[in-house]
């Protein structure tokens, strides 16, 4: 089967647009227009030339030696740690920031969960001269306070969401209220490849040059464009799905999600979706979600505050319902050990969310000339602090 | 051809000042849901709406944000709400409609939800996060089988031609939301919106429309009414329910709802 999106915008039974009709003209407005503006030639050089220029684009496909001994199979780590900002959230913002400039947008906000997105929001806003406020839950603020100084830094707003839980998703509905009171001037930069159509679509095509990379590089280090696994972390799954991108319809190359099961997956302290999630609608797409028997979202925990969501990108809640990813759970404990050793091997400090992309390692089948690509989404500057109060290392 | 239901009979006797009360069910009690329907058509309201609480309603504004908080609290779901609705019929004559988010339906099962509002006695639903088109590929089929009239949503924003055809997929009243908000905005209703109410007024659609959000008081349902069947209110009168004690609750809900329709309220000492 095919993994595309359809024309109403769903991958197979997920997706679509469950919005507000007070949103209905800015997703037409988007889905209309998105593939027309990002295809152009000349919006394209832009987004290069900025990926290129100012991320800090390509990033490195680092062949990772003694990580590799250690596995006994050919490991290499994309380097989206390297990228400007501290992780590959600013992919999408530029791409976004660019389009909302066509749209002619004069406002920017977003949601944002551990910071990560708000900062690289915050930071293209600040590149492009534009207005922008970013919500955040009261919980996560306290949770990462340096970030919270580095977008006002950058001069955004940043606005506490305290309804509900105050994390990351009472931070989307926040968002989206706020777009729906100011649909005229505003874009919403949404983070992840959630959200209504075209959302999910339109953020993993930014997204695809992490893949498109890939196959370059790999070529010119293996000879092959095509490793044996892709293995990435997801929260709604935006850098899953753009190391996975390119590699969807090629059988030969396995998809390795890592979700975060927290505590444990049957702890009632997780955000393993695919483990626990059931069909539901949030933020405006039909989704997996955890939720309550009655249909109240439930509140995830990992922690890694960026895979602290309870719903999944519909399109790997697609690669999910047909097999075609393969979805792991690593535990909070299991992902500290396995940042603790990727910096101890290779001198590399990940993002606590990468990292679970990393134990991921310890809970697949490979075989031992297997050539596998971990994506590295983040730098773990961030998570300090967790490190810290982690001690074992 | 429809049988008609309690929604038609009011628009066919009334087309003017028709007046909405909106309230979360289980709120401010658990067991409130149908004394306070009770004492809405007491006061002389026309339609009831029942909104079913959810954790995530991106469409609220603080007020009823927090009317859903506490009535999850208090343990409201469907089945509860359900079977709290079971008799409602022996002492609720008006319309009824349930307004919610699609999720909690969902989980619920939407046959069965269907059914169960037929059985009990709701004549309609409201989901605002369930777009035409949405409605048109999964929901339309199940909800005339089982008499559920659905009410869309219109936004300043919605262009003439999306006006006239979700007019021609509506069998209730359109519902107009009153500006770019989400519910509990600001009060009063300015020019603009003046504006924005005449057009869709000559816009010649067929059937009914109430506006909503923002609308508190008498002067801003007086207005609202003007320029179409009547109003909707939902943040005020939650505000009324919060502010009032469990002994006044019947008395406060029939003098707020007097207040909207003849004026004589002092808002600002209670709402
Ligand atoms: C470094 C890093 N990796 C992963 C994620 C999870 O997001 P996604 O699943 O969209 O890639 C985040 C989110 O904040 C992040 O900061």
């Amino acid at each position: 089967m095919k993994i595309e999106i359809d024309k109403n915008g769903f991958y197979g039974k997920f997706g679509g647009a469950y919005i507000p009709e007070m949103l209905y003209p800015n997703i037409e407005e988007l889905r209309d227009s998105y593939l027309g503006i990002i295809e152009d030639e000349d919006f394209q050089k832009k987004f290069y030339d900025l990926l290129k220029d100012y991320v800090g684009r390509p990033t490195p496909l680092y062949f990772a030696a003694r990580l590799s001994e250690k596995y006994k199979a050919k490991i290499y780590l994309k380097r989206e740690d390297l990228c400007h900002t501290g992780a590959h959230k600013v992919n999408n913002t530029i791409g976004q920031i660019l389009l909302a400039q066509k749209l002619g947008k004069k406002r920017i906000i977003a949601e944002t969960g551990a910071g990560q997105h708000g900062v690289a929001t915050a930071t293209v806003c600040a590149l492009m001269g534009m207005e922008c406020t970013v919500y955040m839950g009261e919980v996560d603020m306290e949770r990462q306070k340096p970030n919270v100084e580095r977008m006002k830094l950058l001069g955004a707003t940043v606005v506490p969401a305290t309804s509900g839980s105050k994390t990351l998703k009472d931070a989307t509905n926040e968002a989206m209220r706020q777009w729906i009171n100011n649909p005229v001037d505003t874009h919403y930069i949404i983070g992840s490849v959630v959200g209504p159509h075209p959302y999910p679509e339109m953020v993993a095509k930014f997204q695809s040059v992490i893949s498109a990379e890939i196959k370059k590089q790999l070529q010119e280090k293996e000879g092959r464009e095509n490793p044996d696994i892709v293995i990435a972390c997801v929260g709604g799954g935006s850098n899953a799905a753009g190391a996975f991108y390119h590699y969807y319809n090629t059988p030969g190359v396995r998809l390795v999600a890592a979700e975060a099961a927290g505590l444990g997956v049957s702890s009632g302290k997780s955000a393993a979706t695919t483990a626990l999630g059931k069909l539901g609608i949030l933020h405006g797409s039909r989704t997996l979600l955890m939720q309550t028997e009655d249909g109240q979202v439930v509140e995830p925990h990992s922690i890694s505050a960026g895979l602290d969501y309870p719903g999944i990108g519909p399109v790997h809640a697609h690669l999910f319902d047909v097999g075609r990813g393969e979805f792991v759970a690593v535990e909070d404990k299991d992902a500290m050990k396995a940042g603790v050793e990727l910096s101890k091997l290779e001198g590399i400090i990940p993002a606590i969310e990468s990292a679970h992309a990393l134990h991921a390692l310890n809970q697949i089948e490979y075989k031992p000339d297997d050539v596998i690509v971990i994506n590295l989404s983040g730098r773990g500057d961030k998570d300090l602090e967790t490190y810290i109060k982690w001690g074992e290392y | 051809m429809k049988t008609e239901n309690r929604i038609d009979t009011l628009f066919r006797n009334k087309q003017k000042n028709v007046l909405s009360i909106y309230f979360t069910a289980g709120y401010p009690k658990l067991e409130d849901t149908v004394p306070v329907m009770e004492a809405i058509e007491a006061g002389g309201a026309d339609i009831i709406e029942v909104g079913m609480p959810f954790s995530d309603p991106v469409a609220d504004g603080p007020t009823i944000q927090e009317s859903n908080k506490i009535a999850l609290d208090n343990g409201m779901s469907l089945k509860k709400l359900f079977a709290q609705l079971a008799e409602m019929r022996k002492t609720v004559s008006l319309p009824v409609i349930l307004m919610g988010y699609l999720n909690p339906i969902i989980q619920f099962g939407v046959e069965k939800f269907c059914q169960k509002c037929q059985e009990v006695g709701v004549d309609g639903l409201i989901l605002p996060d369930l777009p035409m088109q949405q409605f048109l590929d999964e929901f339309k089929e199940v909800f005339s089988r089982f008499g559920l009239r659905n009410t869309f949503l219109i936004s300043p924003q919605t262009s003439d031609e999306r006006i006239k055809a979700i007019d021609e997929h509506s069998d209730s009243f359109i519902y107009m939301v009153s500006s770019h908000s989400i519910t509990g905005a600001k009060s009063g209703i300015t020019q603009e919106q003046e504006r924005y109410f005449e057009r869709v007024g000559q816009l010649g659609i067929q059937n009914p429309r109430l506006i909503g959000f923002g609308i508190s008081d008498h002067e801003s349902f007086t207005k609202a009414s003007k320029h179409a069947h009547g109003a909707i209110i939902g943040s005020a009168f939650i505000k009324v329910l919060n502010n009032a004690s469990p002994e006044s609750l019947n008395n406060d809900i029939g003098i707020f709802i007097k207040g909207i329709k003849n004026g004589e309220y002092d808002y600002t000492s209670k709402a």
